[in-house]
């Protein structure tokens, strides 16, 4: 099987040389020392792996590198160039939308994604749209307010 | 033993409070400031304070941070006593080499002892500036202020990092220095955002799972068939067959080292062990009848009600994680844990090393919750490390984290009263078998009571989880209290009233009834309220549900809790640990269940374990009852207690049904026969 050479990860072209079938998450945090990006469970339950691919969210331990090879991937440390916070991190921090933050990196992106498609959801839309996503410490109901807020202001990338 | 001069080599110049937990050591060290001594340290220190000659804040604790927001809030109380801007300080946490030792972060003990610490470091160290600036500027000291970093006098106005310039100044001082009366305060009790936030949201902070060191290697271990099971015999040579690998095996431990993440996954699915599996004791199924059968001097007969309490996991969304580095006879160790000197502890007796040689860092973990008090991550990295002579990471799958980590006790726990008919309980007895002894007695006024927790052999590794045992208790008593007030006809809230003489008890359920609206709620078909309350960890809790049944699913639609920890020290991040606990505890109140047979977990994985997410959440609505008057107690366990029987109640007003077993509602209510038996 040919190696995958290249990824396209926060608009650059890093060199790689990974097995097709290894994990995104797996080559993210463990080849592009990009570790914002958690690992939670590894069967697609939690969503904590959540990056952006092409600009929808996508769980990275249960993707193929060799699936995103070509494709646009945007992890959080992608989200704020130049330091510029991005709605929805700000909106994480100002309903503080989080406590041990393992899976604030995952939530931040899975809101993203779901604000481009639904620029104004409601309560249900959100719940619906981020079930997938797990926070143990149950700040559920500040996250929820916190895409609010970004909707708002217009959270868009 | 690390002396003055030390901690000045490493930190720089400038000034240092050190407060001793002995006032006799302080005494000792002779009172006022000292310059430039080369002395040891007293012996009992619990913190230390330094201001750089920059200016800048380093304060350093033995407490650790595991998402309950300990780093905000301990800088806030040297924030408040200094007088200085919260971005100016920096907290130390948890690192065995650079902070004093600390038991461990656990216990709700961080805002009730080392938070005034905290305080009297930054108060001391404020007395310290102003006699700086009396002697530089040949000032009298009533005349000099200090406000948001800067120290005043007249027209005379400078940062710490002037004052402190070219200092090397020491001030040991007793546990006994006074604060800022709570009347007072501008920086405490008042909403401080997570100083750390920043890094979260954007990634850049590096958890344990996410530490990396030149040159280290991937470890894994190979797991026991079951539970006990010895090593028999294996074969390693298909795995050292590939570039890099070692398998290392030392007596029933069996582990592979490799060069990256893949290559260490290969390896250990080639590795072939053959082990020797134990009879199983019992199983998730019979074990409550196991628990009364296995207490010494359980009581027999009687006519007590029984209740029951499955296993459940901690999930911390970071499992359990660790990189070692062994190097000669130093080990250097970075895990995620709430006693790293505990894990240090551990680790030197496990090697036969003096604990001066091992060194733990704890990065700020993605949550413990009691879960992470041991340090089997970083002992097994350590075992590896010290077999390949480099360092080497050890994550833990969420797999590996829901097997053979510690659980939450199950337990069996039988309850009886005696109810006289003006609504007074009369007697009380109330049996727990494993699930222990937190919360085990009644916060009610109750003349004639019977309470004791039995000890069992579990069947499983069990230890800590928030609020301990404090859940299960509060659920058996609550609900049990609710099926007392049916039985005598009075409303569940008069009759907690009837028996409820503390006033802080009655101060919590008073509120929770006001916000709640409970006695304007309006029945109708399909819907229940319910309440419950309770104290534990000098913290009280009352909380109120109301649940929808449709055609057996439940769904929990609000949750109202009143929480009064005496003098709030962070109201948003106290809502944000009563919310937290709420939503943790509908897991373990509706649905959250370890299942095992054979020595084996039958349900280690989130895919067949159920926890709480986004659709299961009710609106949920904090009433912060702020006791200036008092000593401010920890909050990040004892808000989880009220949820489990609040609903359990509410499904009982809902449907007339009563659910004696915690999960309630795994499957949604229970029909005939579906609910685990207790019978035994």
């Amino acid at each position: 099987m040919r190696s995958i050479t290249e990824l396209d990860v926060n608009g650059t072209r890093r060199a790689i040389a990974a097995d097709p079938d290894r994990t995104l998450l797996s080559v993210l945090r463990d080849d592009l020392d990009l570790t914002g990006t958690k690992y939670g469970c590894g069967e697609g339950q939690c969503a904590a792996c959540t990056v952006l691919i092409d600009g929808l969210a996508t769980r990275s331990c249960i993707t193929k590198v060799g699936a995103v090879a070509g494709k646009k991937i945007v992890t959080i440390e992608g989200l704020a160039p130049a330091g510029r916070l991005h709605p929805v991190q700000q909106a994480f921090l100002e309903a503080e939308a989080l406590q041990c933050g393992w899976c604030t990196p995952g939530m931040i992106l899975g809101a993203v994604s779901l604000l481009k498609r639904t620029p104004n959801p409601s309560d249900a839309e959100i719940v619906s749209g981020m079930n997938g996503h797990i926070c143990r410490c149950g700040t559920y109901p500040r996250i929820v307010q916190a895409i609010h807020a970004a909707a708002k202001k217009g959270g868009r990338v | 033993m690390i002396t003055r001069r030390d901690f000045f080599s490493v930190l720089g110049g400038g000034i240092v409070v050190i407060l001793v937990a002995d006032d006799s050591d302080a005494q000792e060290s002779g009172g006022g400031a000292r310059r430039g001594t080369n002395e040891p340290f007293p012996q009992q220190l619990s913190a230390w304070l330094h201001i750089g000659e920059n200016g800048l804040v380093t304060v350093c604790t033995g407490k650790v941070e595991v998402g309950q927001n300990a780093r905000t809030s301990l800088t806030q109380a040297v924030a408040e006593e200094l007088h200085a801007p919260v971005s100016n300080i920096t907290m130390v946490m948890g690192d065995t080499a650079l902070t004093p030792f600390d038991m461990g972060t656990f216990g709700s003990q961080t805002t009730p002892r080392m938070w005034p610490q905290m305080r009297k470091c930054g108060a001391a160290a404020r007395e310290m500036l102003i006699d700086l600036a009396s002697q530089k500027w040949m000032v009298e000291r009533a005349g000099i202020t200090i406000a948001n970093g800067k120290v005043t006098a007249g027209s005379r106005s400078a940062g710490f990092g002037e004052l402190t310039k070219g200092e090397k100044l020491t001030l040991t001082i007793p546990s006994s220095a006074a604060l800022t009366p709570t009347t007072q305060w501008k920086v405490a009790g008042t909403s401080v955002p997570k100083v750390n936030g920043r890094a979260i949201v954007t990634g850049a902070h590096k958890y344990a799972y996410d530490v990396k060191l030149p040159g280290m290697l991937y470890g894994k271990v190979v797991r026991p068939a079951s539970f006990g099971a010895t090593l028999v015999s294996f074969d390693g040579a298909a795995a050292e067959k590939m570039p890099g690998v070692k398998v290392v095996r030392d007596g029933d431990f069996l582990g592979v080292v490799a060069p990256d993440a893949e290559t260490a996954e290969k390896a250990l699915t080639a590795v072939k062990a053959e082990w020797k599996q134990p009879p199983a004791d019992t199983n998730s199924r019979e074990v409550f009848a196991y628990f009364k059968k296995n207490a010494p001097g359980a009581p027999s007969g009687g006519d007590l009600t029984p209740y029951t309490v499955a296993y459940i996991a901690h999930v911390p969304l970071e499992p359990r994680a660790a990189v070692a580095d062994f190097c000669g006879d130093q080990l250097t160790v970075w895990t995620g844990t709430q006693r790293p000197f505990g894990v240090r502890s551990e680790l030197a007796a496990k090697f036969g090393l003096p604990e001066d040689k091992v060194h733990v860092i704890m990065p700020d973990t993605g949550s413990g919750y009691g879960g992470k008090h041991e340090g089997d991550a970083a002992y097994e990295a350590a075992r590896l490390s010290k077999a390949v002579g480099k360092p080497v990471k050890r994550n833990w799958t969420r797999e590996e984290e829901m097997t053979w980590a510690y659980f939450r006790p199950g337990g069996l726990i039988e309850v009886g009263a005696k109810v006289d008919p003006d609504g007074t309980i009369a007697s009380w007895e109330f049996h727990n078998y494993n699930s222990g002894g937190s919360g085990l007695q009644t916060p009610y006024a109750i003349g004639n009571k019977n309470e004791k927790y039995h000890a069992v052999k579990s069947p499983l590794r069990q230890g800590s989880y928030r609020g301990l045992a404090a859940t299960a208790n509060h659920f058996v008593r609550e609900c049990y209290m609710d099926e007392l007030a049916h039985s005598a006809k009075m409303d569940p809230l008069d009759f907690r009233l009837k028996n409820a003489k503390d006033d802080r008890l009655r101060g919590v359920i008073e509120a929770v009834a006001k916000k709640f609206g409970w006695s304007a709620r309006k029945k109708t078909a399909g819907r229940g309220f319910g309440i419950a309350a309770g104290f534990e960890k000098g913290s009280y809790v009352a909380t109120c549900c109301e649940v929808g049944v449709t055609n057996g699913a439940v769904k929990v639609l609000r949750a109202v809790t009143a929480f009064e920890c005496g003098a709030i020290v962070n109201p948003d991040q106290l809502s944000n640990q009563v919310e937290g606990s709420n939503a943790m505890g509908i897991g373990g109140a509706m649905f959250e269940a370890i299942e095992f047979a054979d020595g084996k977990i039958v349900n280690p994985r989130l895919s067949r374990y159920r926890v709480p997410r986004f659709a299961d959440m009710p609106v949920i609505e904090t009433v912060l009852v702020d006791r200036k008057d008092l000593v401010s107690a920890g909050a990040g366990e004892t808000p989880i207690v009220g949820i489990a029987p609040a609903i359990g109640n509410a499904l009982f007003d809902a449907t007339g049904q009563r659910i004696r077993s915690l999960p309630m509602v795994p499957k949604g209510m229970p029909t005939a026969g579906s609910a685990p038996s207790a019978a035994v």
